[in-house]
């Protein structure tokens, strides 16, 4: 039976937790909510550009760049896990990992090469204890705040593309966090290399009329692929950022509430301890007097 | 079919523009390029440079781009810049303050880093979009 000092003492420190957790949610619903403008305000641009790339990329067929067509092989897999750099965001990290281990699994199964590399702390601490010989690198999300995800994205992606033609790797699958609304994110797998149109991406019908070509749209792919490839990786990591601090949010919100519910047990257990106690002296006094 | 042309023009920070005008100009890398509405499917990538919304024959708006491309299609024209800034409201010396700050952060970083080939670009594009400030 805990005194009462030591009930009290508990109660003050789950208090001061209740706020530590509380001030945490609220700072990551006022982020959540920058994130996800900054998210939604990319879409148009990565929708646009898949619905560009369908349209050439139906026209160009099989003799693209290598971007596209691929390097004929799917040896060498590179998996880029995209996760937080900070933990206390519910199964945020663990989930994208998750994704990430099974992905791995299969392709192991398939007897497949894979390398790794990593954006953002969480993943490499998670991953580098079982898969620690296939890291090729990793890219902390330290430095990067706010506003120059982009600067940040077109940096991964040449490095990505620079690494495909050196022949580290002939398939690339981004795997990160999607956010669906503030309560789910889905882990996800996409390809990046060699692009690939996704499938929903709506083509225009041109009614029989003839695309033109200003300059050849070989050169227009070559331009196009690598940004294409920078626009996936900035879409991800956005929505990656926001669904870290959505997971965050409601995470920080159970705590609250669980400290809340913890301080009204541990006010009551106190409550009657005192009682007790009260009750105790009361009778002590009576059966004093009684016997006298 | 409309009368007017479907133009949007989308960065990826942004969507700048989205709207029914009459006239676009845009600086194509093989030349200036106009579009009305019912042109022929054509796409063509960009270099740095002013697009014009024209509204009859007044401009109503200039909007200073980098790179990207656009798509005219059936149903519009997109253009997808890299970097889009209107130009009203935009200063000189803000441009320049902003010019400063890039090249101290492409001489802070390493020779090889990949970041810097990105605010190398940008630093060009701040300087083009100087260079029509002051005319």
């Amino acid at each position: 039976m805990p005194s009462l000092k030591d009930l009290k003492n508990r109660i003050a420190s789950v208090k001061s937790t209740r706020k530590i957790t509380k001030a945490m949610q609220m700072v990551a619903a006022a982020k959540l909510k920058r994130a996800q403008d900054a998210a939604t305000a990319s879409r148009p641009y990565a929708s646009r550009m898949a619905s560009v790339l369908a349209n050439l990329s139906a026209s160009a067929g099989a003799g693209g760049p290598r971007l596209l067509s691929g390097t004929g092989d799917d040896k060498t897999h590179l998996i880029v896990v995209m996760t937080a750099e900070r933990g206390l965001a519910g199964g945020f990290n663990t989930y994208v990992v998750k994704r990430a281990k099974q992905t791995i699994g299969e392709l192991r199964a398939e007897g497949k090469t894979v390398k790794i590399l990593t954006v953002g702390k969480k993943g490499r601490e998670q991953l580098s204890r079982e898969y620690g010989d296939m890291f090729i690198a990793h890219i902390d999300l330290g430095g990067v705040k706010g506003g120059n995800f982009t600067e940040f994205a077109i940096g991964l992606g040449h490095s990505l593309t620079k690494r495909f033609d050196d022949g580290e790797f002939d398939v690339a699958t981004l795997i990160y966090s999607r956010f669906k609304n503030v309560l789910t994110q889905v882990p996800t797998a996409q390809q990046i290399i060699p692009a690939s149109a996704p499938a929903d991406a709506e083509t225009v019908d041109l009614k029989g009329a003839i695309y033109r070509y200003e300059p050849s749209e070989m050169e227009i792919l070559e331009t196009l692929l690598p940004r294409y490839i920078n626009t996936q990786i900035l879409s991800a990591m956005l929505e990656s950022a926001a669904g870290e601090e959505a997971s965050r949010m409601t995470a920080m919100d159970n705590a609250t509430r669980n400290a809340g519910d913890m301080i009204d047990a541990l006010s009551l257990q106190y409550n009657r301890a005192r009682q007790a106690q009260i009750t105790k002296e009361l009778i002590e006094i009576i059966s004093g007097a009684e016997a006298v | 079919m409309a009368d007017k042309l479907h133009f949007s023009l989308v960065s990826p920070a942004r969507e700048l523009f989205s709207g029914e005008v009459d006239h676009v100009i845009a600086p194509g890398t093989h030349g200036e390029f106009g579009v009305l509405v019912n042109h022929a499917p054509f796409m063509t990538t960009l270099k740095n440079g002013v697009v014009r919304v024209l509204e009859g024959d007044a401009v109503k708006m200039r909007i200073f781009v980098r790179g990207g491309f656009a798509d005219i299609t059936p149903d519009g024209l997109t253009i997808l810049a890299e970097e889009a800034r209107n130009l009203e409201g935009v200063k000189a010396e803000e441009v320049q303050a902003e010019m400063n700050a890039t090249l101290l952060k492409i001489q802070a970083l390493d020779k090889d880093d990949s970041a810097k080939a990105a605010l190398q670009a940008h630093f060009d594009y701040l300087e083009s979009l100087k260079a029509v400030l002051v005319h």
